[in-house]
């Protein structure tokens, strides 16, 4: 049953390889291809689940040891796989969600040209993402990580005729390599304090080294996370990411790419307990980020981009949660997976919203559109209630537990904690109730206005072929994309109850994470009808805002704080200026100093030794003669040299 | 005697070189052929070499000849390979025929001077040494060149003697001046003349440059000569002799003398390796010549420069080799950020490439003197990797360049929309450059970290903004010249051919390969690595709580 493991990641893998070297012969059935060999991957987790559960629960982990990487003196790398429960949560995760993005890509990007290489990319990214979460070593993990990375800039780009699908592809990439450092410096500091850098020994060594040296490997891994969850202060490029097709979007925020920097920190989590500096560095980025992602994402009218914010948000609560250590790993790790459901949901849906609606993002521009799309509203709809927490849907019960975990951290700390997520979870029913309420309610706003100018740059450019600039039609997607959104509504329903009840989801992952009850200052039911209080004052904000007035069309212009979050509280202003413009000016400067100075310098010096730059100078003019002067003295010097040697 | 393997392999290509140089003017698809087979059999030998070299052995060098030469001085015919050696050798037997192959129009006489009588009036004026048509053979000069090259550069790679690598490291400059000065590609804005004089000025800095650094070198060499014949009675260049003697205590040089002598190496391989801040012959060299010959710079010649360092530097003079190693290490350092900022300012894409090259040449010699076995199998295998992925990056760009006509960034824009597959080899060229897991340079750069960070964890760490760098400027090239819209003058070209497939692809598919399965080279350079580190008399630093004693306790 153990080699089965590697076939999770290479099923998806050929599935790649062939489809990109294919050729065009493959373009009618690539699509069908991909979503099999996804498929497959799903099936081959679901049989080593079964396997799994077949033992007993100190003994799951499984391993696979494929061959030796990298054997150089002491340093061994190994491609070497572990199969344990939190491996196995994220493997049926990504399998699973990543199969219905591919299910639900073959209708959404039915009218590309390009469809078989899109294939091609999502299932990279698939293998990517196996590859992070069942390698045994960091090492190999490091080599997943990157990989995501590289099918995050393949696939964000994926419309690259587009300037600024480029650039936001470029973006991506570099702002994660900046986390990726953190990684690699993070695995050097384990090679040099252990020798060694697979799970299993460095986990176990944690009590025998200094705090400092933990400390330091640590925060190297929260940056790293900080790159690939877009955790403040690497959370740029998340927004920018919206350039890729809306699946993409489903894939990267839901299944893959930004759940890797949780899964990092829960994976090491025996070196955070043990430096506890570097915990109150983790719960401080994920408290920031929370309300940090959830400010943005109640001001942008983008649809895309107010659910990009809601991922940062969330994600948030998963570092923190990470950060609390055994108290929150589990619910981090719980969240992860129910959030999985619902944020797949609503960007499928709001990409099937686009798709009934000329590709139009602009939430100001819907409105009533639940008569037109009615399989799309309930699903949506569905996902909505499960993210704000509607008692008794799935991110009811998962955000309900890092609540109370946070207060459970005890003392300032768990009374700061708490009242974060408290806000937060209040600021996210109140954009969320926007995102809703603009949608699908109110006035149809997109009547009687083409919804785009044909001069405008369209962020889905499939509206550009068809050639649709008219007033839209809208309507319901066909099959293939609403059967997806209905599976995972099914998610975001019943999966936390499911997790839930008795407990299931703690004992299942507890032999790996570890878990501890903490010591709240507030009762298990404090904190629930605390929760269900905050949720019902952001609904409300909202339907006073949103629901009882009509919505302009054109944005007003906002307070201060609003105009900021809907630049993304200036953080590409800041990048801009300090970094781009600094960078190139670094660069240009260089350039010059390279030409004039070094070059000048050293044939300068050269020069008051040998006449090397005179002789430069002149035999600039190009002439042959001079060459064979320069080459003759050349030769010259050297038999002179030559026979002098042989009078020594 | 068993057969003199080490030998055929150079004289394999120079013979070539001879053959091919004798090929009438007008048979030039025939030059062609005849020097693609010299370089294959050369590839063959190559194996071979690869087949009986045994990694495990005891000996320092294998497949060892020696013969006499100049009796008066000790100086003799020695060669031999080690690992690393050996593996250089067959990089560089490996790249030839792909750089043969790459080249293989770059040569011809342009076709207008046939055709079109203005254009050969222009080129009239602009050289003054054209002959008539009947007796010009730039093509056949073109192919026997890179072969006398190889024939050189696979001599450097064997010499176990130190005046007889001394000639081959000085002679090889006279077919790469003859490379770069006479065959620039058509591909500037400037005029024939203008483009003529850059080249020339390009030829003269790379010749003038590195015979300064061969001088130099040339008198360490006389002294090293004097200081045996001064402790053993009779001078001998013989790195085993040397070594030998140093380790028995015959031989003992004074602390002064050897870091004189050092010096005198180590200047002469900073300038062909190169090392900031004697990099500035590069760009110029690799800008203004065809890109075959640009792939001949960075990926095979520089080599030897490398090489060198840990052959000679190290072995002949390990305490003075330890003594400068900070110095040493702080300029690798430089050369890696500064090589990197270069490359992101620039505006041509083949001064871009070498740029990068200066950068990573920042990372091998980082990892020879970081000594520490990680470090110095990453900088050998630095070495192979780098020719591979450059050779895969240059020469598609390359092949970009000559559809277009232009070196500038800023003339091309959305190729991937009219040449898919050449912007797809282009990209996973650049993604190797810029060291992605999964690729070969991946591993190598690590290692290089790694060994460098276990000893000096401050250089390590700033070594690594080199990573986020070369991300950069690789995504920057590759986002300006394309994606976005079609640019003028891209609209019809044409996507790659089978000619350009055969270079690429199996450039490529090593670059996985040895991205997936090092274990093969890695095995072979380990041992090597282990003996020079042995000579230089360093440990690999200790982990402070191994894992395994831990293990061990419980």
């Amino acid at each position: 049953m153990e080699n089965l493991i590697g076939w999770l990641v290479a099923a998806p893998l050929l599935g790649a390889a062939v489809l990109l070297c294919g050729g065009k012969r493959l373009d009618r059935l690539g699509h069908w291809l991909g979503t099999l060999l996804a498929a497959a991957s799903f099936v081959i987790g679901a049989v080593l689940f079964l396997d799994m559960l077949g033992e007993d629960e100190h003994h799951r982990a499984m391993h696979q040891h494929l061959f030796s990487w990298i054997p150089v003196g002491g340093f061994q790398a190994d491609v070497a796989f572990q199969l344990d429960q939190l491996s196995m949560t994220f493997v049926l995760l990504i399998t699973g969600v990543g199969t219905l993005i591919h299910i639900y890509s073959i209708g959404y990007m039915e009218h590309d040209e390009r469809r078989r290489r899109f294939f091609g990319y999502l299932n990279l990214f698939l293998a990517a993402m196996l590859l992070l979460v069942i390698a045994d070593n960091y090492l190999l993990l490091y080599v997943g990580w990157e990989g995501v990375g590289l099918a995050s800039y393949l696939l964000i780009g994926f419309w690259q005729h587009k300037p600024s699908a480029a650039t936001a592809a470029k973006k991506a990439f570099l702002v994660n390599r900046v986390g990726d450092v953190g990684l690699s410096i993070a695995i050097m500091l384990m090679f040099t304090t252990f020798g060694t850098f697979t799970f299993g020994p460095v986990l176990e060594a944690t009590g025998e080294t200094s705090e400092g040296k933990l400390t330091a490997i640590g925060l190297m891994l929260l940056l790293a996370a900080c790159g690939k969850s877009a955790q403040v202060p690497l959370q740029s490029w998340l927004g920018d990411a919206m350039e890729g097709p809306t699946p993409v979007s489903a894939l990267i925020h839901a299944a893959t790419m930004v759940t890797a920097g949780v899964y990092l920190i829960t994976r090491s989590g025996a070196i955070f307990n043990a430096a506890p500096d570097a915990q109150t560095a983790v719960v401080t980025v994920g408290a920031v980020t929370l309300i940090f992602g959830a400010i943005i994402g109640c001001a942008k009218d983008d649809i895309k981009k107010a659910l990009a914010g809601s991922t940062m948000s969330q994600i948030g609560y998963m570092i923190l949660a990470a950060g609390l250590g055994p108290i929150g790993y589990v619910f981090a790790i719980m969240h992860l997976v129910t959030h999985g459901f619902f944020k797949a949901g609503l960007f499928l849906g709001a990409g099937s919203v686009m798709h009934g609606m000329n590709d139009e993002v602009d939430m100001r521009k819907y409105g009533g559109l639940r008569k037109y799309m009615p399989i799309t509203f309930i699903t949506f709809g569905l996902g909505y209630l499960a993210i704000i927490g509607f008692p008794g849907l799935s991110g009811f019960f998962s955000k309900d537990k890092i609540i109370e975990a946070a207060f459970a951290k005890g003392g300032t700390e768990g009374w700061i904690l708490g009242l974060t997520t408290l806000l937060g979870a209040a600021i996210t029913a109140y954009y969320m109730t926007r995102v809703m309420l603009l949608t699908f309610f109110g006035e149809e706003r997109w009547r009687n206005a083409a919804t785009r100018s044909p001069n405008a740059p369209s962020a889905e450019p499939a509206a550009e072929t068809r050639g649709e600039h008219a007033e839209p039609h809208p309507h319901e997607s066909p099959k293939s994309m609403t059967i997806p959104m209905i599976v995972l509504a099914f998610g975001s329903v019943f999966a936390g109850g499911l997790f839930s009840v008795g407990d299931r989801f703690v004992h299942w992952l507890e032999p790996v994470t570890g878990h501890d009850h903490g010591d709240s200052p507030l009762s298990a039911t404090t904190v629930t009808l605390s929760t269900v209080a905050v949720l019902i004052v952001g609904v409300s904000l909202a339907w006073a805002q949103y629901g009882r007035k009509p919505v302009p069309v054109v944005a007003p212009r906002g307070s201060l704080l609003t105009r900021a979050a809907r630049r993304d509280l200036l953080q590409d202003d800041f990048n801009h200026v300090v970094l781009v413009r600094g960078g190139e000016h670094l660069t240009r400067s260089l350039v010059y100093v390279d030409h004039k100075l070094v070059d000048g310098v050293v044939n300068g010096t050269a020069a008051s030794v040998g006449g090397l730059s005179g002789r430069l100078r002149r035999l600039q003019n190009g002439y042959a003669r001079s060459y064979a002067v320069s080459m003759f003295g050349g030769t010259a010097v050297l038999i002179a040299a030559t026979l002098l040697m042989r009078a020594v | 005697m068993s057969f003199p393997l080490l030998t055929a392999m150079a004289v394999v290509p120079a013979v070539g070189a001879l053959v091919t140089a004798a090929i009438p003017a007008a048979q030039r698809t025939t030059a062609k052929w005849v020097a693609l087979l010299f370089s294959l059999v050369t590839l063959v030998l190559a194996a071979v070499t690869l087949v009986r070299f045994d990694p495990d052995s005891e000996d320092a060098y294998q497949l060892t000849e020696s013969h006499a030469w100049i009796a008066d001085f000790g100086v003799r015919y020695e060669l031999g390979v080690d690992g690393i050696a050996v593996v250089l050798v067959a990089l560089t037997a490996l790249l030839i025929p792909f750089v043969i192959l790459a080249g293989w129009n770059d040569a011809d006489p342009p076709a207008s001077s046939v055709h079109d009588k203005h254009d050969k009036h222009v080129k009239h004026e602009a050289a003054d040494e054209v002959v008539t048509q009947g007796r010009w053979r730039p093509t056949q000069g073109f192919f026997a060149l890179i072969l006398m090259v190889e024939a050189m550069v696979i001599l450097s790679f064997e010499a176990t003697d130190v005046f007889l690598f001394y000639v081959f490291f000085e002679a090889m400059l006279i077919p790469m001046y003859f490379l770069i000065g006479g065959f620039g590609d058509r591909a500037g804005q400037l005029s024939e003349e203008e483009t003529a004089t850059q080249r020339s000025y390009a030829a003269v800095k790379f010749l003038l440059y590195n015979l300064a650094g061969g001088l130099i070198m040339l008198a360490a060499v006389v002294g090293l000569y004097a200081v045996t014949a001064d402790d053993l009675g009779t001078g001998t260049f013989s790195l085993q002799q040397i070594a030998e003697a140093r380790a028995s205590g015959q031989l003992d040089i004074s602390t002064n003398t050897e870091r004189l002598l050092f010096l005198g190496f180590f200047f002469a391989f900073a300038v062909k390796a190169p090392l900031w801040p004697l990099h500035t012959w590069l760009p110029n060299a690799m800008g203004e010549s065809t890109t075959p010959v640009a792939v001949l710079i960075t990926a095979v010649v520089d080599k030897v420069g490398t090489f060198a360092m840990l052959r000679f530097c190290l072995q002949l003079f390990p305490e003075a080799s330890k003594w400068a190693t900070p110095v040493i290490l702080v300029l690798a350092v430089i050369s890696i950020i500064y090589g990197a900022l270069l490359a992101v300012g620039q505006r041509d894409i083949k001064r871009l490439v070498a740029y990068a090259s200066i950068s990573h040449f920042g990372f091998i010699i980082l990892g020879i003197f970081a000594m520490t076995s990680q470090g110095q199998n990453g900088a050998t295998l630095y070495m192979v990797n780098h020719g591979i992925s450059t050779a895969a990056l240059m020469l598609v760009a390359g092949f970009l360049i000559s559809r277009r006509g232009s070196r500038l960034i800023a003339d091309y824009g959305g190729v991937q929309k009219v040449a898919p597959v050449l912007a797809g080899t282009f990209l996973i060229g650049g993604l190797a450059t810029l060291s992605l897991p999964g690729l070969a340079p991946f591993i190598s750069e690590f290692l290089v970290l790694v060994g460098t960070f276990s000893r000096y964890p401050a250089i390590g760490i700033i070594a690594t903004v080199g990573i986020v760098l070369a991300a950069l400027y690789v995504l920057v090239l590759y986002q300006r010249t394309m994606t976005g819209p079609v640019k003028a003058g891209i609209e019809g070209m044409p996507d790659l051919k089978a000619r350009e497939l055969t270079v690429v692809v199996p450039l490529i598919a090593l670059l996985v390969f040895l991205g997936v399965y090092p274990k093969p080279v890695t095995d072979m350079i380990d041992p090597a690595v282990g003996r020079t580190l042995s000579v230089v008399d360093k440990q690999d630093p200790k982990p402070d709580v191994p894992a395994q004693d831990v293990e061990a306790a419980k």
